[in-house]
């Protein structure tokens, strides 16, 4: 187990932000408190350590709070060395970084899209959808994982897509993951959930269906500016 | 003069504030590169081929291989030019800096399009949005002399090209930095005393003019 202090993490079960830190955090064999979040009646220690957007995750290591998951993933990675999750070489460094910037830019605004569309805007939507899908599919190509032999931040940071994009669709009815579409990137999600750190660190699927079903009711049920 | 490292060519547009990020960096590590202008309705066949998923500047090419992403850009000529380090050494220092700079990614540009973009209701929302980002920055600073401490740096170099919209946000807003922000304008001035970044900036009344444009084609008035 590696040491370095005391680790807590500020989380929500469903969220996939907070699980990538997580996945990190295995990876590292790094011990952490785990601290679960109520979103909806967010607790006084989360708004101390996290004013600003009073978000999870929030990691506290010897007391002194990270925010976003992105920023936390190289931290943990700057701290505890063994196990590295970013490439050494600067220009491997800026692709796993362009394309984890992608996943938070793109995707999950595209993902977003469909799952609350309806109608001709969720034509439209599943369009743009797909192309994401394309440009990962086109990155993958002859490579195991976007880190290549094995998972790096890249993976890390897309790996949100390899679960919950498949509750997207069960729960908003649509469907992309098509193997023929996309060949690489389907079989990168059979990959990614085989890696053990990452199939022993999932939410419980029905119940994440069952999360994201209400969800989306209440979204969709809001008045609408 | 860093020129041993190869040949460096940066695809940008004067005005934008992404490539500015980039220009600063490069003029603090003295890096010799080729600037080139980029047209956003004519854009070339080499932008189209550095950057296929976006299409968009700046765009580092260095030894034929491209950047993309203005703050990832400069973390990649921080790694490669080791020489006057723009991210602080300690790690927690680092990830302040680099969630203070994705903060400004992610507020400033879209809260100021809205502030031009917008009218009514939407752009006094807009106004009061942008004095609050702009304060919780300030907060940020504190009383330090840069975002980095003593030292110019990641998050300086993140926010300070937004500096030169100051004049056409408080325009559109109808409030002054100098009253709402002291220190952050104290920083800005402090900021433009080094040559790396009046190199780089355009002067905010030619930003204003930008946005004029941008305000008629879009039948905003």
């Amino acid at each position: 187990m590696a040491s370095g202090g005391e680790v807590k993490l500020f989380g929500m079960w469903a969220s996939p932000a907070v699980r990538r830190v997580e996945w990190a955090l295995k990876l590292k064999g790094i011990e952490y408190e785990y601290i679960e979040e109520d979103i909806s009646n967010k607790s006084k220690d989360l708004v101390k350590y996290n004013p600003i957007n009073k978000q999870v995750p929030v990691l506290l290591h010897n007391g002194k709070p990270i925010i976003e998951s992105l920023v936390i993933i190289e931290y943990i990675d700057e701290v505890w060395k063994h196990n590295p999750i970013l490439p050494k070489d600067p220009y491997e460094r800026a692709m796993a970084r362009f394309w984890a910037t992608y996943s938070e830019d793109k995707c999950r605004g595209a993902v977003r899209e469909v799952f609350f569309a309806e109608g001709e805007k969720r034509v439209k939507a599943i369009k743009c959808l797909e192309e994401t899908l394309r440009a990962l599919d086109e990155e993958l190509k002859g490579k195991k994982f976007f880190g290549g032999e094995n998972i790096g931040f890249s993976d890390l940071v897309l790996g949100w897509m390899a679960f919950w994009l498949g509750v997207s669709e069960e729960v908003a009815s649509f469907e992309v993951l098509d193997p023929k579409k996309f060949p690489w990137f389907t079989s990168w999600i059979d990959n990614f959930l085989k890696v053990p750190v990452i199939k022993e660190n999932l939410p419980p699927r029905d119940k994440t269906v069952e999360f994201f079903h209400s969800y989306r009711r209440l979204h969709l049920a809001a008045p609408k500016c | 003069m860093a020129t041993e490292k190869g040949e460096v060519l940066l695809l940008d547009l004067w005005v934008s504030v992404f490539g500015q990020r980039c220009r600063i960096a490069l003029a603090e590590k003295g890096v010799e590169y080729e600037y080139r202008e980029e047209s956003l309705l004519d854009k070339s066949p080499l932008l189209l081929k550095m950057n296929p998923i976006h299409k968009k500047i700046p765009v580092l090419i260095h030894d034929g291989k491209p950047v993309c992403e203005s703050l990832i850009i400069v973390q990649y000529i921080d790694e490669v030019w080791t020489n006057n380090p723009l991210l602080p050494s300690d790690s927690y220092e680092r990830a302040k800096a680099r969630f203070w700079a994705d903060f400004v990614d992610k507020k400033i540009y879209e809260c100021g399009t809205k502030l031009w973009r917008l009218k009514g209701e939407a752009h006094d929302e807009a106004k009061k949005d942008m004095i609050e980002i702009l304060k919780l920055l300030e907060g940020e600073l504190g009383d330090k002399k840069y975002f980095g401490g003593e030292t110019f740096g990641f998050m300086d170099i993140a926010f300070v090209p937004f500096t030169a919209w100051f004049y056409s946000y408080e325009t559109l807003g109808n409030f002054s930095t100098e009253n709402e922000c002291p220190k952050l304008v104290a920083w800005a001035k402090r900021c433009m005393e080094r040559e790396s970044v009046t190199k780089s900036l355009p002067h905010p009344y030619k930003v204003y003019e930008v946005v004029v444009k941008l305000k008629k084609r879009f039948g905003v008035e």
